[in-house]
């Protein structure tokens, strides 16, 4: 194999041809899109472009669509709206679950050296919030409920439908963190009824660095970022209009290719799980497989570390990511997986595979060819 | 691009790590005198080391490590380095000798090249009390408190002695001991307050 063999679209994904060509046609689109002359007013027509593709990608209104530097913005900017209701007496209480993105678990616990009080819903083994706990936890004196759709790292989904109706029935306001869902299921603020939702450009195909939120009308919107009058003096800045042109065209591409892709990434999973399984002995599966993004696969690998099967599989070419302490430094292994009830040591041992729209079977073929001599030679080396 | 330029270890540490010198294979037999070993799974690296020791020199040597790729190819670099040294002098081999050897980790991965030589005097001590012989080297050894930074026993006896550090706060600025993975502060902070009793400062 001469290729990359990409398996990290999680972390980040390539971005798309239709994307390229879109952002190369615009770059010469220089006019300030909050300009009133005409060249201002053609920058505003691309901005408004790009609205109109990701409201129809995520089923909501234009005007509902606040365009931002990521997800980690559009989640700050939640919290921060939630702490602003709270100071000002809505509600008392966060809620959100024990395996959010970093860009949620670091933005609690600054919130609560801040005095905040924040409750952390657990999961399950497959990493499902537990409904019975969540009830528990849920009161009138909790102003904002946050649920990531599908996890970064054992890809499981939550039933965002059933929290958010949950959390109306006590009269909270309910975000999502949707950034790895969207492009891999349908996502559908009218009928999963959110009032918030994150989503970051280059998960999907698109730019990194741009990203929006979905802020439900009549939803609670507080300024985050000071400055212009952007977005409805929602979110200052000036507008990265090529970037944003960029998105809008990878969420009409997710929009049009969304049924087909989920079935193609779910197949390609589906054949690496079963022949790892089939191959390679002593493995565990981790995630819900019933609900789970089609193209997450985590699996943790027993009397090996992660990092050195990065490390093997990176020098064949095969790009993949683990939860391992050693790949990021600290001493502890993924949260997540943890947050599941894993043993450390299997954390220690976890290779996430994320499939993405470049990727082919042949991909899955050659990494299980590639593989299960790696597991082998790293278990001759290991001490148990 | 060179796919070596992404490479984050030195060219050393990738040959040890994909051709890992002196491995403990099952096939082989091997038999030591003198067996050590440190660490556990769930810290994330495990290593055993297995020695055969003649004439008070390390003849042979085999090793396991259950680790990332710096903890592999430390083990192994240390193994390639004590083979045919004397006891005596393979019982001082230090982290940093290693590394530097390995031609140098990233600083974040040093703590994992800590457990090779640790796992090596497990090793020795374990073949001198297997012979009943007097154990000389435990004692003349500086204890690694601080993993990450490598701060010694001996060196913080040394600065509360000469009066250099007087609290936990210079320390830390002196040693910058706690600043890597953090699980060290609490043996730390013990082992100042028992130095600064022993020689009669003020905590």
């Amino acid at each position: 194999m001469n290729r990359e063999i990409y398996l990290d679209n999680n972390a980040t994904t390539k971005m798309a041809a239709e994307v390229i060509k879109a952002m190369r046609e615009s770059e010469n689109v220089y006019g300030n899109p909050s300009s009133m002359h005409s060249l201002g007013r053609e920058a505003a027509q691309y901005i408004n472009d790009a609205r109109d593709n990701v409201a129809k990608l995520l089923n909501c209104n234009s005007e509902e669509i606040i365009f931002n530097s990521g997800a980690t913005e559009s989640n700050n900017t939640v919290f921060h709206i939630a702490a602003q209701l709270i100071k000002q007496g809505k509600g008392k209480r966060i809620l959100t679950t024990s395996i959010e993105h970093p860009a949620i678990i670091e933005t609690v616990k600054y919130l609560k050296k801040e005095g905040l009080e924040i409750d952390l819903i657990p999961v399950d083994r497959e990493g499902r919030v537990k409904t019975e706990e969540f009830k528990k936890l849920l009161s009138n004196d909790v102003c904002l409920v946050s649920i990531m759709a599908g996890n970064n790292e054992n890809g499981t989904i939550q039933d965002i439908k059933k929290f958010s109706s949950m959390t109306h029935e006590v009269g909270s306001l309910f975000h999502t963190d949707a950034t790895q869902a969207i492009g891999k299921i349908k996502v559908d603020c009218r009928d999963w009824d959110v009032d918030y939702l994150s989503l970051s450009g280059h998960k999907f195909y698109g730019p990194k660095g741009v990203g929006a939120l979905f802020v439900k009308k009549g939803a609670p919107k507080m300024t985050f970022i000071n400055g212009g009058h952007q977005e409805n003096g929602f979110r200052a800045g000036t507008y990265n209009t090529q970037a944003i042109y960029g998105m809008g065209i990878a969420a009409k591409l997710a929009y049009q290719t969304l049924a087909f892709e989920t079935d193609r990434l779910w197949k390609m999973r589906e054949a690496l799980r079963k022949g790892i399984l089939e191959k390679i002995d002593e493995v565990v599966v981790n995630g819900c497989q019933e609900h789970c993004l089609p193209g997450t696969l985590n699996v943790s690998f027993e009397r090996v570390e992660g990092e050195s099967m990065l490390l093997m599989l990176d020098m064949k070419k095969i790009e993949v990511s683990t939860g391992s302490a050693c790949a990021t430094g600290s001493l502890k292994p993924s949260y997540v997986l943890l947050a599941c009830g894993l043993p450390v040591e299997m954390a220690h041992g976890s290779i996430r595979f994320s499939f993405g729209r470049f990727n082919t079977m042949e991909d899955v073929d050659y990494v299980l060819e590639v593989l299960p001599p790696i597991i082998k030679k790293l278990r001759e080396i290991s001490t148990r | 691009m060179n796919f070596m330029t992404q490479w984050v270890y030195s060219e050393t540490v990738r040959e040890h790590f994909t051709e890992p010198k002196n491995l403990w294979k099952k096939s082989e037999n091997f038999e030591p005198n003198g067996v050590g070993e440190v660490g556990s799974l769930a810290c994330g690296d495990q290593m055993r080391v297995g020695i055969i020791v003649e004439d008070d020199k390390i003849k042979d040597i085999r090793w396991l490590t259950y680790g990332c790729a710096s903890a592999i190819a430390s083990t192994s670099m240390m193994s390639v380095m004590v083979k045919g040294m004397k006891l005596s002098e393979a019982y001082q081999i230090t982290p940093d000798v290693i590394n530097d050897a390995l031609g140098g980790l990233p600083a974040h991965k040093f703590h994992c090249s800590v457990l090779g030589d640790k796992a090596l005097r497990a090793a020795i001590d374990d073949y001198l009390e297997k012979n009943n012989l007097d154990n000389p080297y435990k004692k003349q050894v500086a204890k690694v408190i601080c993993e990450c930074k490598n701060v010694t026993d001996q060196q913080i006896e040394k600065l509360v002695k000469t009066g250099e550090v007087k609290n936990l706060e210079e320390l830390k600025q002196k040693t910058s001991y706690g600043t890597g993975c953090g699980k060290c502060k609490d043996k730390v902070a013990d082992l100042f307050n028992d130095y600064m009793h022993l020689y009669g400062k003020e905590v």
